[in-house]
């Protein structure tokens, strides 16, 4: 009798050390593992499920501020430290991982209307309502030191609010015009101005640093370049802008919170037109700010929640808002792209996680795997029903569910009318305007 | 109030009064009527020219000159009523032509001829113009941004930081450059490294080693690396050497080897004599001690039980001879007396050496018994050598090489190739020295070569032929040898190799007598593997040489049933698994039986069949009868709608698409919408694809490790943005511009050069 033996290469299932992975041998063949598209499409509904299991995105709250929380600043060197003023005129430094307060100091007299941190992380800036530009030290004052503003500058206007350049010690403040002032010095290098307003934001450019861009009460959005040292174009929007923020990957690209609930983001070359309209809030929006990857923005609306964009949409990805939170502010996202913070209205400042569900911490590498491989299947199995809509869901506070719903009636309506006026007129006589374009009223030269 | 009233009224009067006086003072000239006068002569004027203008004729108008005095105002000169402008030259012409005033009329022509410069723009234009000029500027500058931000929108991955930080391995001194010594302990551990003159905070060296640096350059340290390198890997193949001949079971090859080793010590012993004759004395004592202790000794006498039971057995074992025979030698060996050799006599001594061993007699055993493997290869290495010999080499020049390549082999081995030297000598010189030149210019195979070998070939078989007359005589001799395998007997072989060293002298006897040795080697060879490749080899450089001697035809066949064997494995290879593929079949056969005894009563497959048939009947679309009965005609039970009728309200259904299990024996496929699973499809195609299949692919590919190795998962499941916990991701910079429009290559790859050449320049700072 013929006895077959097998023999095998002790190469191949060998380990070189215990702690090597057992090595399984895997036989790929597509016929010996059917129905892949069933298998991955119950995979990617587990996963979205999951996703929506463990999005818990409120991590803390840090209380302390006696009055609504009315600016923020990022420490540029310290991912735990966050400055914020309030509109009693008080700054507080916080440390985010004990999430304590620790550094508190009277800055101004009525409110904290702007604050910004130098680029190297000594020291910061605030201006308030008492007309004046403060300079303070990160760091507290050593024992039996007063606190006191290294220097102060006595301005004959409210300053409403101040940015830091990125790389010199410039720094601009805004009020009736923008003034560009060198540390050092106690009169503004130069001050430009385009007609008689209040200008209620700076902000400059982080990546050409020379280039700042800042809007003002008469609905207006002004960019200016500080090597010419004159403003460049004037785009005039519907409604007044609150603020605007840079790109920091995209050199010429920003984003402004306008008052009728939506949010433009430009192209700096092309102002006539917006490249991207972003809607959802119901109620003005007051602050913005860029992810470090300049993938995605937050945005903070007084309609007591604040939304995550990605830069590319319409629509936003993500919904934040708790009961107690109040109209928000202000808001930022951490440099480390991890986490956002908002200050509202009701003297709090919250942390939430940029991706709600992430899981914090160290990862082991089988975890990274399978939560890639699950962000993958959830990306390819997006476009099914089951899985989209467990993805979108979100709970809304009544409030802006009604107001959403509303604010869908009312633009319904108003397309209707307009395609109604389209259909009964002369053909040609009303001019079809695209909706982007439709927010902007004139772009100056 | 009132008392004054008269009083007031009288002072208005005055005051108008004096009022008046003002305007006589003020305007000696009442102006308006002087306007009036003025209007009206203008309107003469409009009227006259008016009037003309009704003739039709252009008439040529005549230029009214006012007095200037009138009309000057203090705010602008005005050129009311003049027609014209005043022209330069209207006032230069009456100045006489002067040779003075020459130069100033030139002047004013130039000056005439030159455009008036444009008035000032207003602030607000001003400031628009420098506003878009700016604009412009800012925007283009801007554009360089453009492929960067093109490139990371597309890419497959990000990494943030985009600049990722190299961790700096900065000196400890550097990194303590602030640290001072402050306890008393410290201070003392300082100073005794400063006694020791230990580096202690810039030169990472001390003195010392600085001093052994330079002493060597590195060159020399290279060289020198070389050489222990190359003395390191000969080492070891010596070691793996003497591993791989202690393994060696061979008795033969150790007796050899051991007589190598006699040889060298031997040789040795020579020296010795030379530089230490003291020494080589006690050596020599040695040996001689030896060579007593072995003739006082009965061993090695074949006188011993051992030997006197093989004795008894040697007649019919062959083994047990060679055994016997050993001994004797060894005997023999031993008890040599030991000569100093002169150089003169060497050559002898060492032949002499050689015969000690009475291989004649084992060679003879050879070509009459069976073949030993061992002595086998070495014949076969014998043969080889000759064939080495036949090649490129001639006359004495061989010796030396000859020596080497045998070096390993033994020496009675080598007198055996010695043998053959001579004969092919002896051809050589019979077939004349042309030949000889021949084979020293080819050391390849090439075509001269061949002819050699052809010759070789024929002349062997010449020499067969002499042969043979000598072998019949020779046996008569040698038939009696294996039978009493003693000391005459080995007399005589040490005759007969006595016999053979005169062969210089190249007498036809001498070669008949090496011819009939050959020919008893060819006909008893089967040649071991080396040899036969290289007859194979030989064969096919002579293709047409079909007549090769018979003992060269052997190999040939053997050569082919090689051949035939390895097609044969190669078809039992490949026939294998139909074979096994049989044997299935019969156990499948045995099985179905089994099966179908055990299911007899139910035709699962019939059923099957009945059910799938019933299915695609059910999916095919019913023809619709619209006849009624008794409409058109009589009805009732038992009567039949007409054929006719039947046809005509028939609607037949439209043909049913071709099943998607038509050809799929084994499963019924139903084609019903499935409204559950309705619910997960997508009914849409998504926007970004432009037709189904696209979609479809995306879908039907899978990502996970059930389906993809681990390398193409890890691709495949690559996140688009990847971002490090804790790390500040700054803001891109102008580097990564530069970087990617100068197309040197990935920024990562430049930026990581970059950070190189930093590296290097903090130390070349650092250095001095």
């Amino acid at each position: 009798m013929k006895v077959k033996m097998l023999s095998r290469n002790p190469d191949h299932y060998v380990r070189e050390t215990k702690l090597d992975l057992q090595r399984v041998p895997r036989n790929y063949d597509p016929a010996l593992h059917p129905f892949e598209v069933p298998r991955e499409y119950t995979r990617a509904l587990n996963a979205v499920k999951l996703e929506r299991v463990f999005a818990k995105p409120f991590l803390t709250s840090l209380d302390g501020h006696r009055d609504g929380v009315n600016c923020m600043a990022k420490h540029p060197k310290s991912l735990s430290t966050v400055l914020s003023g309030a509109c009693d005129g008080e700054v507080r430094i916080w440390n985010l991982t004990k999430r304590e307060c620790i550094r508190t100091l009277q800055a101004h007299e009525g409110f904290v209307r702007g604050m910004c941190a130098h680029f190297c992380g000594t020291s910061f800036f605030t201006v308030g309502d008492d007309k004046t530009v403060k300079q303070w030290k990160m760091d507290g004052p050593e024992y039996g030191e007063e606190e006191e503003p290294l220097h102060t500058i006595l301005g004959k206007t409210v300053y409403t609010g101040i940015d830091h350049h990125w790389k010199k010690d410039i720094f601009a403040t805004c009020g009736q015009q923008v003034d560009i002032w060198d540390e050092q010095r106690t009169s503004p290098i130069c001050s430009m101005t385009w007609g008689l307003d209040s200008i209620s934001s700076v902000k400059f450019n982080p990546i050409e640093t020379n280039i700042l861009g800042s809007c003002a009460s008469d609905r207006n959005i002004v960019l200016y370049d500080m090597r010419q040292a004159t403003p460049l174009k004037k785009v005039i929007l519907d409604m007044r802008t609150n603020t605007l923020c840079w790109n920091p990957m995209e050199a010429f690209i920003f984003t402004a919170a306008n008052e009728d609930y939506n949010l433009y983001t430009f192209d700096m070359r092309s102002l006539d037109e917006p490249v991207k309209v972003h809607v959802d809030h119901v109620s003005a929006v007051l602050d913005v700010d860029y992810s470090p990857t300049g993938k995605e923005f937050v945005s903070a609306s007084f309609d007591k929640s604040i939304r995550i964009f990605p830069i590319d949409r319409i629509h936003s990805r993500e919904v934040y808002h708790t009961k107690r939170m109040q109209h928000v502010i202000s808001v930022k996202w951490t440099s480390d792209s991890k986490y956002i913070l908002c200050g509202s209205d009701e003297m709090n400042i919250r942390l939430w996680k940029a991706n709600a569900s992430e899981k914090l911490g160290v990862l082991t590498s089988r975890e990274k795997a399978a939560l890639n491989y699950n962000q993958k299947l959830k990306e390819k199995f997006k476009y099914h029903p089951q899985i989209s809509r467990i993805a979108r869901h979100r709970h809304l506070p009544k409030t802006i569910y009604s107001q959403i719903k509303e604010q869908r009636i009312m633009k319904e309506a108003r397309q209707r009318k307009e395609m109604n006026r389209i259909k009964h007129s002369k053909p040609g006589s009303i001019p079809f305007v695209p909706e982007k374009k439709k927010h902007i009223v004139a772009v100056v030269k | 109030m009132k008392g004054k009233a008269p009083e007031e009224s009288s002072l208005l009067a005055l005051n108008q009064q004096e009022e008046v006086v003002d305007l006589l003072k003020d305007y000696p000239l009442s102006a308006s009527e002087d306007e009036e006068d003025n209007d009206g002569e203008r309107k003469h004027q409009k009227l006259l020219e008016t009037i003309g203008r009704l003739d039709g004729k252009n008439r040529q108008r005549l230029a009214e000159r006012s007095e200037a005095s009138l009309q000057v105002s203090e705010f602008s000169v005005s050129t009311e009523g003049t027609g014209e402008k005043l022209e330069l030259a209207e006032l230069l012409a009456p100045i006489k032509p002067s040779s003075s005033l020459g130069t100033v009329k030139k002047r004013l022509k130039k000056v005439k001829n030159k455009k008036t410069v444009e008035l000032p723009l207003s602030k607000e234009e001003n400031e628009r113009i420098h506003r878009e000029a700016a604009y412009n500027k800012t925007s283009q500058d801007m554009d360089k941004w453009d492929p960067v931000v093109l490139k990371n929108r597309r890419a497959a991955q990000l990494v943030f930081p985009l600049e990722q930080e190299q961790v700096l391995d900065a000196p400890i001194e550097e990194v303590l450059g602030a640290w001072k010594a402050r306890t008393p302990l410290e201070q003392e551990i300082f100073n005794l490294l400063h006694k020791n003159k230990q580096p202690l905070t810039d030169p990472l060296l001390t003195p010392v080693e600085k001093a052994s640096l330079k002493a060597m350059s590195l060159e020399e340290a290279k060289q020198r690396r070389a050489e222990l390198q190359k003395a390191r890997a000969l080492q070891s193949y010596y070691e793996a050497k003497a591993r791989r001949q202690k393994k060696i079971k061979s008795k033969k090859f150790h007796k050899v080897l051991k007589k190598r080793k006699a040889k060298e010590v031997l040789k040795q012993f020579e020296k010795l004599q030379k530089v230490n004759p003291t020494a080589a004395l006690e050596e020599l004592e040695k040996m001689e001690k030896a060579r007593m202790e072995e003739r006082m000794s009965l061993k090695h006498q074949n006188s011993g039980k051992w030997a006197k039971s093989k004795a008894i057995m040697a007649k019919y074992d062959l083994e047990a001879r060679k055994a016997m025979q050993e001994q004797l030698t060894k005997n023999k060996e031993l008890t040599q007396k030991l000569q100093v050799p002169s150089d003169s006599e060497h050559d002898e001594d060492a032949e002499e050496d050689s015969t000690l061993i009475p291989d004649i007699v084992n060679e003879v055993q050879m070509s009459i018994d069976g073949p030993n493997p061992w002595m086998q290869k070495n014949r076969g290495i014998n043969t080889q050598a000759s064939h080495i010999q036949k090649k490129p080499v001639a006359g004495e020049e061989s010796e030396p090489e000859e020596e080497e390549k045998a070096g390993a082999e033994e020496d009675a081995l080598l007198q055996e190739v010695e043998e053959r030297r001579s004969l092919w000598k002896g051809s050589e010189v019979n077939q004349g020295s042309q030949k000889q030149g021949l084979r020293t210019k080819a050391p390849k195979r090439t075509e001269e070569d061949k002819e050699v070998l052809a010759e070789l070939r024929t002349l062997s078989k010449h020499i067969n032929k002499k042969a043979k007359k000598v072998r019949q005589v020779g046996k008569q001799h040698v038939s009696p040898a294996p039978a009493a395998p003693k000391e005459p007997s080995v007399q005589r072989e040490e005759q007969s190799l006595l016999d053979e060293r005169p062969e210089r002298v190249q007498t036809m006897e001498d070669i008949e007598s090496l011819g009939m040795e050959e020919v008893s080697q060819e006909q008893k060879q089967l040649r071991p593997g080396a040899e036969r490749r290289r007859q194979r080899r030989q064969q096919h450089n002579h293709p047409e040489q079909r007549s090769p001697p018979k003992v060269k035809q052997e190999p040939m066949i053997d050569l082919h049933t090689i051949i035939t064997v390895k097609t044969h494995k190669a078809n039992s290879s490949l026939s294998f698994p139909t074979i096994v593929d049989e044997e299935d079949c019969d156990e499948e056969v045995t099985q179905k039986q089994i099966i179908k005894e055990a299911f007899a009563g139910d035709d699962v497959i019939a059923d099957f069949q009945k059910e799938k048939c019933e299915a695609d009947k059910a999916s095919k679309p019913k023809d619709i009868d619209l006849s009624l009965p008794g409409w058109g005609q009589w009805g009732g039970p038992g009567l039949v709608i007409s054929a006719r009728k039947r046809r005509r309200f028939l609607i037949k259904a439209p043909k049913a698409t071709p099943r998607k299990d038509k050809c799929l024996p084994n499963v019924v496929i139903s084609e019903k919408r499935n409204i559950q699973a309705a619910a997960h499809q997508v009914n849409v195609l998504p926007f970004p694809f432009t037709h189904q299949y696209q979609f479809e692919e995306t879908i039907k590919t899978p990502v996970g490790t059930t389906w993809n190795t681990q390398r193409a998962f890890q691709k495949l499941t690559a996140p688009r943005v990847v971002t490090k916990p804790g790390h500040i991701i700054e803001p891109i910079k102008e580097k990564d511009v530069e970087s990617s429009s100068s197309h040197l290559g990935p920024p990562t790859l430049q930026r990581k050069a970059q950070q190189h050449a930093h590296h290097r320049r903090r130390r070349l700072k650092k250095a001095p």
